[in-house]
């Protein structure tokens, strides 16, 4: 299963004991996760009922708050970690949100769906939108109203005045390092401050 | 699903002088309080609800003769329910000052023998009845609470657990809450105690010795905190702009519209029931409560006994009396202390009595919650 693979190799990326902040969090299985195997404490971030229900059954910390409002809540550099992973594409104010990230964070690690993967170019150029594992919303009914490329970020990181430690990109649950933009229907980066 | 039933107050007797936050002291007092569950041999399993204004120790169940359950919580609290007694030891306790059977205005008054305290009472807080509970479980033989739960001034009591007792208490569950009452809340208060204040049948408190109750006083009190724990849009769809007959009566002094009538009954079941120097002290309560006060207004810093405390905050969109911003500003107290805080802002159209309400998101998160105290505690 490829979405275990992929927590496992997110999880891999944040160093054992951190603190951490994980924005649109799921159900928390990432963060219990974490708790549970890397020795890590922190929050998560939601806004959907269901989500912040499922995280209070797992016992992960989780606050219910709209990620649009800002991350008045959090002092700078409070975390070790601030994970942003598959909820960019989601957030109207993704500039903000990244910067955000970085101040609250000593790293920020994001993931989103890479829109140049080859499945999805070839889908265009045929003249559709694509429709795909990571992208599996109809044109008119998709919540991602950010769709960008893994070559996309690498430029706002830098506009942003963001360090990119690391980046790759994810295919069925492995690690992508070789024309991630082409080969990846997932993003990842790990991003610091200058 | 099912009440816990047929229910018997209990109460307890406290010999011993209670140092009072304004330097006063209750000599001795009477405590009531309600328990629902089994104490667990580890006594480890106990979970204190903390009641607000209007309400006591009667949490769950009903009493004998009642054919419904009565206890103000009853749809939290009781087997199978989300704070469930079928794993928890769930304490009800009704606060000294309050007029429910604890010691109170109403009670005989030790220096003047024949007389109850009336305006006498001394003025107690927040933090004064945080002392008397913890008392009362002494004597439970209760060392650590599994959780302490409250809603509105009850959360606030929640809260001052983990300030006052942080070591006696493992959770707060602290809903509906702020971390001390704006200007317009306390304005609020003020109105309704200048209500009951001025009322002829007050008689500077001491109304009993006149064989009076300022009934007048303690409706407009009720009325007006009434509408507050409301939100505009479920008295609308509540009420509306109904009328009590099918044309208006062109009348200033009679009931028109379905709203008032609906008050006044309310204004009156209360009247019945609440005595004016309790609700004139309860509000104070409220209005002193701001444990920041004392850390320079700093409230993380205010928090810092409480890091080895876990917390779930819940506030309701429509709350505007207990807004969620109040509950964002204690969850940022909590984060900025790096305690476990979860927090659930539940979008009910309720207003402030969403949190006495049975709300499936509310109440998920309760028991998702407290499923997992009762676990930790090998309940």
């Amino acid at each position: 299963m490829s979405e275990r693979a992929d927590l496992e190799i997110i999880a891999s990326l944040v160093p054992p004991g951190s603190r951490v902040l994980d924005l649109g969090c799921g159900g928390g299985e990432l963060l219990a996760h974490l708790q549970q195997y890397r020795g890590c404490s922190g929050y998560g971030i939601e806004i959907a009922d269901d989500n912040v229900l499922a995280c209070a059954q797992r016992g992960v910390n989780v606050i219910q708050l709209n990620l649009e409002d800002g991350l008045a809540l959090f002092e700078d550099a409070s975390f070790d970690v601030v994970l942003q992973l598959e909820t960019l594409q989601n957030l109207r104010h993704t500039e903000r949100m990244l910067r955000e990230t970085a101040r609250v964070g000593r790293i920020g690690i994001v993931s989103f769906p890479n829109f140049a993967h080859w499945p999805n170019r070839l889908s265009v150029l045929a003249g559709r939108m694509p429709v795909t594992k990571a992208l599996p919303y109809q044109w008119y009914d998709t919540p991602n109203i950010r769709v960008g490329t893994f070559a996309d970020f690498e430029l706002l990181a830098r506009k942003l005045g963001l360090q990119v430690s690391d980046s790759f990109g994810l295919q069925h649950g492995r690690v992508v390092r070789r024309w991630p933009n082409l080969l990846a229907s997932v993003a990842v980066f790990r991003i610091e401050r200058r | 699903m099912a009440s816990i039933g047929v229910v018997t107050p209990l109460s307890m007797f406290f010999a011993e002088p209670l140092s009072l936050r304004s330097g006063a002291a209750l000599r001795d007092y009477t405590l009531a309080y309600e328990t629902y569950g089994t104490l667990n041999a580890a006594r480890s399993n106990a979970v204190l609800v903390c009641h607000a204004l209007n309400a006591s120790h009667h949490v769950a169940g009903r009493y004998a003769g009642q054919d419904q359950p009565s206890g103000w919580w009853d749809n939290l609290v009781g087997p199978g329910k989300p704070l469930d007694t079928d794993k928890l030891f769930v304490i009800g306790v009704n606060n000294p000052g309050s007029c429910f059977g604890s010691t109170g205005p109403m009670s005989p008054n030790p220096d003047a023998p024949g007389q109850a305290y009336g305006a006498d009472f001394p003025v107690v807080t927040v933090e004064d009845w945080v002392d008397a509970q913890a008392r009362l479980l002494d004597r439970l033989g209760i060392t650590q609470l599994a959780a302490v739960i409250g809603g509105s001034l009850g959360g606030m009591q929640a809260l001052a657990w983990t300030l006052r007792h942080p070591e006696r208490v493992r959770h707060c569950v602290a809903i509906a809450t702020a971390p001390n009452l704006s200007a317009q809340n306390i304005a609020f208060n003020e109105v309704a105690r200048r209500a009951i204040v001025t009322d002829p049948d007050f008689h500077g408190g001491h109304y009993e010795r006149h064989g009076a109750v300022p009934r007048r006083g303690l409706r407009v009190a009720r009325m007006l905190g009434h509408i507050t724990y409301l939100s505009d849009d479920s008295m609308d769809a509540k009420f509306g702009r109904t009328l009590r007959h099918a044309e208006p009566a062109y009348s200033t002094q009679d009931i028109e519209f379905q709203i008032e009538s609906y008050l006044r009954h309310q204004a009156d079941k209360f009247s019945e029931y609440f005595d004016a120097n309790t609700y004139l002290l309860i509000t104070r309560a409220l209005d002193y409560f701001d444990p920041a006060r004392v850390a320079g207004g700093d409230l993380a810093r205010a928090f810092e006994p409480a890091r080895g405390n876990r917390f779930l905050l819940v506030s309701f969109t429509t709350d505007w009396r207990f807004a969620p911003e109040r509950s964002r500003e204690i969850v940022k107290a909590l984060v900025d202390n790096r305690i476990a805080v979860s927090y659930a802002e539940i979008d009910a159209p309720h207003g402030h009595d969403a949190f006495l309400l049975d709300d499936a998101r509310y109440h998920g998160v309760l028991r998702a919650y407290f499923e997992r105290v009762a676990a930790e505690v090998g309940a």
